[in-house]
């Protein structure tokens, strides 16, 4: 094959030339390296999580959080340029690998924020922790990421977004403390994030002395959930939590209004369908129901005209739920590099990455859109404020997102 | 596979005619012009766009509407072959009908808002078909139809000597623009920084790069052709060509076993994963290849080494025992052995396509099982098994460390496969295997035992399946019941067949195409099964026995060239 | 002699083996469905309505089986593509529905309604019989005399491609059907709680299925067709114009799958790109239970398979303290398959091609 032999051999001439290379000196002593950006170059900075696919909207939605934290500084930093560089994820632990041996090669990358599906940085972090570089989610909410009891492959890891830990607490709460509910039934739709939730939300309701009768799944993919929803029925629940995505959660919201011994079951979901997608898809049968989701009626006043840039450059309202988060995020970091970075009289800086890591971690006080943040030593950046919002006739008409939130009230 | 082979060239010796035949022109014009329109609505050209060729002045989405119009230029002008004027007029002709076909579009798009229909008729669209002039520039398709369409008629014209290195010095543009920034950055980092930025820009060719390289393969085919080289190394006594070809063998080698040092841990990543799937690809080789048992649930097997390793060597929560990898690599290997001839033993009677359906249903119930609350218990459920630790335990800076580990213990494995599987072929139970896989009938007269025989084919694939699990288990770290889909099972069989059926190259080249390529370029990983689609369907109809096949399944599967497309009259000859 | 204790072995073992499976799949049918009805948890109204969705899923199923079934007959090859000629059908209703329903017209009164599900069952058969046409003409019919493998490779080949495009044209999202007031509602039928919208599905499909077995049957097409099922040799040597025949298979089959869409797409709302898969793969496994080339039997197929799904995980496997046995739904459907592939594979009602061996 032609192609194959033009290949090999350039590749052949590549690696005789890269016999004759030559590295780079560097100055300040740091256990982690230093990256050093000289005069006139940019300070290159990743955004890494899930850019195609189903997926897509979350991960685009963030990176436009991070476009416009950039855009808010006007591109600069330091009297340098910000360079942003995106890598894709694909929601999945293999492309999440992938996407952090690329990034992680590049000698010349600062920070990352990142990823966007949990699934990935279950895949990469080692890799980017080990190369000495540390990423802030915007949207990873997986609990185990920032447990007390971490091991030291998440070392580089924080959040802005909030872990589920807090998501299932609140849910929890709300259903037995504000609606006096006794009695609960989960559905997850078989992906990390939504067992996990609704796994937290079992653990915390039993607690507050309530009682889960049923722990039920189903597939992604799977239109009739008929038959899951009669086994739900059959245990008569005083509450259905079922906190998927939103084709699934669709299907069930949709559906539950077909079967018998549901009507007095109040249902509830997660933030993975906190989307007017999923009003489009569960149609009117969505009113009346609950979702839990960052409470974005607390971000700051700053929020509004985030909006308005964010519609002046993209044409439309944000896609998912995180934006605020990866803005947030993109200005820890870029705070972070100000404080650490060693600035030369020939307009280079060096850029020590564990003071940087430990800037980050070290951030407290931090006025962002989604609230005043600090993060703990385990990377818990995010404000944990988790809000229930109604359906009404409202957003079932087309407005979205709902005003504001049921609980907690202020 | 030849670039002429392609496009047939049935016309070359015909004499020249004058009269032309309009409704073919308008028929090749029509299609070209679908072609072209379906570019654009299905975003290839708009996503494409982003993908410099050559900096600042084509990208790849620019490239593919001009390919288009140009080969619908070109194949009018192929089938009228006649006289330079006859040509360059269809040529002109059938290009200026696609070019009105793509100005309709730009209309449509303007006028209605197409784009509550169609995502991709967008602004952004016309603003690519018309150099930034929106509607008021829906002319500029048509005339560069027109231009485009006369100059691939005109080109036509130009003798094959010529033609063909010209073709092939464009498609190295194309396939080197896209490379350039994966070659940029390790060129870069080895301190080559003026040669790279020389050749190549941030994404794409300079325009020095550009010349360059289209200089050196156009010259190089010239140069190849006066001198016959081709002709001179097949007449070669097959010793002496061995003598020239072993150095150039080694070097390959060398090559293969350097590359993830010298191209970077991103690269080894990739190279990793594109060895795992050879490694599984040469297993389902054996099932497949030889024995002719469509197996489409190769992911079950896969799953289960996949899993043994990953229970028995966790730390985390799931695991059961923390053996060293190489430890349960062998449990891995059994279990899905024993797998194997549990579910193959009901189903290997059951013929030909049936048996596809079949593993196809097992695959997807180890899948549903991998993920349910029933077995959450011992396999995590979507918790997953996490924390696997890699089969060589060494520091970070080690020149083992990461995925570079992964890349040589999958080539082992594969180099291993691979001598089973050439050790196998010229067996007795490899010969069974191709008798069963031509005739099964006769080859049961013959006094073969079917259900033995497949059963061990079976067993096999399953067996490398398990070892490409467990493989996986060590690149990743964690398994989760996301990563056991059917594309796991339909990405093995696609590189089987498309690179070669029974063939140890095929298997490797179709894993550098069908999953090296796709992990470069993510960037457009939503159009990769589209182009998969179209690349099953390619190769079906034009060369079903693969890129590279054995002699054996070219002599079944090749349809020779001058055997016309099947008239449907008669009914199947042979069956199977 | 070694050899051939060897080899007797090995047929016991096997032999066991498919006994012991039978037994397996025997008990488990048995005694949960015995344990669930004894738990007590489900009354028969529940039975009834869980029938009753399983009708009309089984209904969606028959429809699409009829287009597996009838290619298969007349060119022995499964077509990987035909729950992508469903999928286009879905889409076509979309759009066809939302024409409709921003004219007002959707929701004005019941007979308004009905008449723009018709109008949306037409659309989508056209957009359904296009797409077939093609994809046979441009992957299937050179690939006519080639083994076996190749057109097997190809219309998964063309299943991808047809996904993939329609991914592209309209994107990754969901797509959801206007709601239809009139069709949500309980229809006023005695002992039985359904919605007119399972009542519509079921008897359009049935009325679709007897016209088209009357199609097959009673009509010179096709006979035809079913000539050239039989033998395409000696039809064509009888002066049958084999090429039509073919044609107008796959476009009837495709046909009855576009209805297929708009209907599932009523019942479901949702339609994306990748709808036409798992009922692709559905549709399929109730043809062959129905005994693939039989028309009546994909009919039956249908229906049973949908019934299986719908009752199935609550039935068997609730009472055996299966934890969430719904997500098992598509391993019942995927043993079922491999049950009747290996124990029967000529189906329910028998094959009507003859077997010949691969």
């Amino acid at each position: 094959m032609k192609f194959v032999r033009i290949g090999a051999l350039g590749l052949a001439a590549m690696l005789a030339l890269s016999a004759c290379g030559q590295s780079a000196a560097s100055p300040p002593a740091d256990p982690l390296g230093v990256v050093t950006v000289p005069a006139g170059e940019a300070i290159k900075v990743a955004y890494w999580g899930v850019l195609s696919g189903a997926d897509s909207t979350l991960g685009i939605d963030s990176q436009r959080g991070v476009e416009i934290a950039i855009d808010d500084r006007e591109g600069k930093l330091l009297d340098h340029d910000i360079q942003l560089i995106t890598e894709d994820g694909l929601c999945t632990p293999e492309g999440g690998a992938t996407a952090a041996q690329k990034l992680a090669a590049d000698t010349t990358l600062v920070a990352l924020i990142g990823s966007a599906c949990s699934d990935e940085t279950q895949g990469g972090i080692k890799t980017l922790t080990d190369a000495g570089l540390t990423t802030l989610s915007p949207s990873n909410t997986r609990p185990a990421f920032t447990f007390e009891d971490r091991d030291a492959t998440f070392d580089g890891y924080a959040r802005t977004a909030h872990s589920d830990a807090f998501q299932g607490k609140a849910v929890a709460e709300f259903l037995y403390n504000e609606q006096g509910l006794r009695t609960a039934a989960t559905i997850h739709d078989g992906s990390a994030y939504a067992e996990a939730l609704q796994q937290v939300f079992t653990d915390e309701f039993i607690a507050l002395g309530g009682e889960v009768l049923l722990q039920e799944a189903v597939s992604k993919g799977q239109t009739d959930m008929k038959p899951v929803l009669t086994s739900v029925a059959a245990a008569n629940p005083d509450v259905l939590y079922f906190p998927v995505f939103i084709a699934e959660g669709g299907y069930i919201a949709a559906q539950a209004k077909e079967v018998a011994g549901l009507e007095d079951t109040l249902l509830i979901g997660s933030d993975g369908m906190f989307s007017p997608d999923f009003i489009t898809a569960a149609g009117p049968a969505a009113e009346g129901m609950y979702l839990s989701s960052p409470n974005f009626s607390a971000f700051q006043d700053a929020y509004a005209s985030f909006l308005d840039k964010h519609r002046t450059k993209y044409g439309e309202d944000p896609l998912s739920a995180f934006h605020a988060h990866a803005y947030d995020a993109a200005n820890i970091v870029f705070d972070a590099i100000e404080a650490v970075a060693i600035q030369n009289d020939d307009g280079s800086i060096h850029i020590p990455k564990q003071a940087l890591r430990d800037a980050i971690f070290a951030t407290s006080d931090h006025q962002g859109l989604t609230g005043v943040l600090s993060c703990s030593p385990t990377g818990d950046c995010g404000a944990p404020l988790i809000a229930v919002y109604q359906v009404t006739s409202r957003e079932t008409g087309g407005e979205w997102p709902p005003e504001a939130p049921v609980w907690p009230t202020e | 596979m030849n670039v002429d082979q392609i496009v047939p060239l049935a016309g070359d010796d015909a004499p020249p005619t004058e009269s032309i035949d309009w409704r073919d022109v308008i028929r090749v014009g029509l299609l070209g012009g679908a072609v072209g329109v379906y570019l654009c609505l299905v975003g290839i050209v708009p996503v494409f766009d982003t993908r410099p060729l050559v900096s600042g002045i084509i990208s790849l989405g620019e490239a593919a509407i001009v390919a288009a119009i140009a080969t619908t230029g070109a194949v009018a002008a192929r089938n009228a072959h006649g006289t330079v004027r006859s040509a360059l007029m269809t040529g002109a002709v059938a290009g200026l009908i696609a070019g009105i076909m793509l100005s309709l579009l730009i209309v449509a798009s303007e006028l209605v808002n197409l784009r509550g229909f169609m995502l991709n008729a967008s602004p952004q669209l016309v603003a690519l078909l018309t150099f930034g002039m929106g509607l008021a520039g829906a002319w500029v398709p048509i005339v560069a139809g027109l231009v485009l369409g006369a100059a691939a008629g005109a080109f036509w014209l130009v003798p094959v000597r010529y033609r063909s290195p010209i073709v092939r010095g464009f498609l190295s543009i194309v396939i080197l623009g896209l490379f350039a920034g994966l070659l940029r950055a390790p060129l870069l980092a080895a301190g080559m920084g003026q040669l790279a930025r020389l050749l190549f820009a941030s994404e794409g060719l300079t325009i020095f790069g550009a010349v360059l390289t289209f200089g050196l393969v156009v010259g190089g085919r010239i140069v190849r052709q006066r001198f016959g080289f081709q002709g001179r190394l097949d007449a070669l006594p097959d010793a002496r060509r061995k003598q020239l070809l072993a150095p150039a063998v080694v070097l390959v080698l060398l090559i293969v076993l350097a590359m993830p040092l010298a191209l970077g841990p991103f690269f080894a990543q990739v190279i990793a994963l594109v060895a795992l799937y050879v490694l599984m690809g040469l297993g389902l080789n054996i099932t497949l290849g030889l024995a002719g048992l469509l197996d489409l649930g190769f992911v079950a097997f896969f799953a289960v080494g996949a899993y043994t390793v990953g229970l028995l060597t966790s730390t985390a929560e799931f695991g059961l025992m923390q053996l060293p990898f190489w430890a349960a690599v062998p449990f891995a290997v059994i279990f899905a052995m024993l797998f194997g001839a549990f579910l193959g033993l009901p189903i290997l009677g059951i013929r030909g396509d049936y048996l596809a359906i079949a593993t196809l249903g097992f695959g997807e119930i180890i899948g549903i099982l991998a993920r349910s609350n029933l077995m959450l218990p011992l396999l995590g459920g979507p918790r997953g098994v996490i924390n696997i630790p890699k089969p060589i335990d060494v520091s970070a800076t080690h020149f083992l460390a990461g995925p570079v580990q992964i890349y040589y213990i999958a080539l082992v494995f594969a180099a291993l496969i691979a001598f089973i599987a050439w050790r196998l072929r010229g067996s007795r139970l490899g010969r069974a295997w191709v008798a069963i896989r031509e005739d099964e009938d006769v080859a049961e007269a013959v006094g073969i035992n079917l259900i033995q025989t497949k059963l061990l084919a079976y067993m096999l694939g399953a067996a490398f399946a398990g070892l490409g699990g467990a493989v996986f288990a060590g690149l990743v770290g964690s398994i989760f019941p996301s990563s056991i889909n059917l594309f796991v099972s339909i990405n093995v069989a696609a590189i089987v067949i498309v690179g070669g059926m029974g063939s140890i190259p095929g298997v490797v080249l179709g894993a550098l195409f069908l999953i090296g390529i796709p992990e470069l370029f993510r960037e457009f990983s939503d159009y990769r099964f589209l182009f998969y689609g179209i690349a099953l369907i390619a190769m079906m109809r034009f060369r079903p026995e693969g890129l590279l096949p054995s002699g054996i399944v070219k002599r079944e599967l090749h349809v020779p060239e001058n055997v016309g497309p099947a008239t449907a009259v008669t009914g199947d000859t042979t069956p199977g | 002699m070694n050899r051939r204790l060897v080899e007797r072995l090995t047929e016991a073992a096997i032999a066991t083996f498919l006994w012991s499976f039978r037994l397996v799949i025997v008990l488990v049918v048995v005694l949960g469905s015995f344990l669930t009805i004894v738990s007590g948890k489900y009354d028969l109204e529940t039975w009834v309505r869980l029938a009753v969705t399983g009708a009309s899923l089984g209904s969606v199923y028959a429809l699409i089986a009829l287009g597996y079934t009838m290619v298969y007959g007349i060119l022995r090859m499964i077509n990987f593509a035909h729950g992508e000629i469903f999928m286009g059908g879905a889409f076509a209703g979309y759009f066809t529905a939302v024409v409709l329903d921003d004219a007002g017209f959707l929701n004005y009164s019941p007979v308004t309604a009905l008449i723009s599900v018709a109008i949306m069952i037409v659309v989508a058969m056209a957009i359904s019989t296009l797409l077939a046409v093609l994809v046979e003409r441009l992957a299937y019919r050179p690939l006519r005399n080639t083994p076996r493998l190749v057109p097997l490779i190809a219309a998964i080949g063309a299943s991808f491609f047809l996904q993939y495009t329609f991914r592209g044209f309209f994107g990754p999202g969901i797509y959801a059907y206007p709601g239809i007031d009139f069709l949500s509602q309980q229809a006023p039928i005695p002992l039985l709680t359904i919605r007119w919208v399972e009542l519509l599905v079921i008897v359009a499909a049935v009325v679709m299925m007897t016209v088209l077995y009357l199609f097959v049957m009673r009509t010179r097409i096709g006979t035809a067709i079913r000539a050239v099922s039989e033998d395409k040799s000696t039809a064509a040597l009888m002066g049958i114009d084999v090429n039509r025949s073919i044609v107008t298979t796959f476009a009837v089959g495709a046909a009855m799958a576009g209805a297929a869409g708009v209907l599932y797409a009523l019942m479901f709302r949702q339609v994306t790109f990748f709808v036409g898969f798992i009922p692709g793969i559905k549709a399929f496994t109730a043809a062959v239970l129905g005994g693939i080339g039989n028309v009546p039997g994909a009919m039956l197929g249908g229906l049973f398979l949908g019934e299986i799904e719908s009752i199935g995980p609550v039935l068997f496997l609730d009472g055996l303290g299966v934890p969430a046995p719904s997500q098992l739904k598509d391993v019942i459907a995927f043993t079922m398959l491999v049950l009747v592939l290996v124990f029967r594979p000529s189906g329910i009602l028998g094959e009507r091609v003859t077997k010949d061996r691969a």
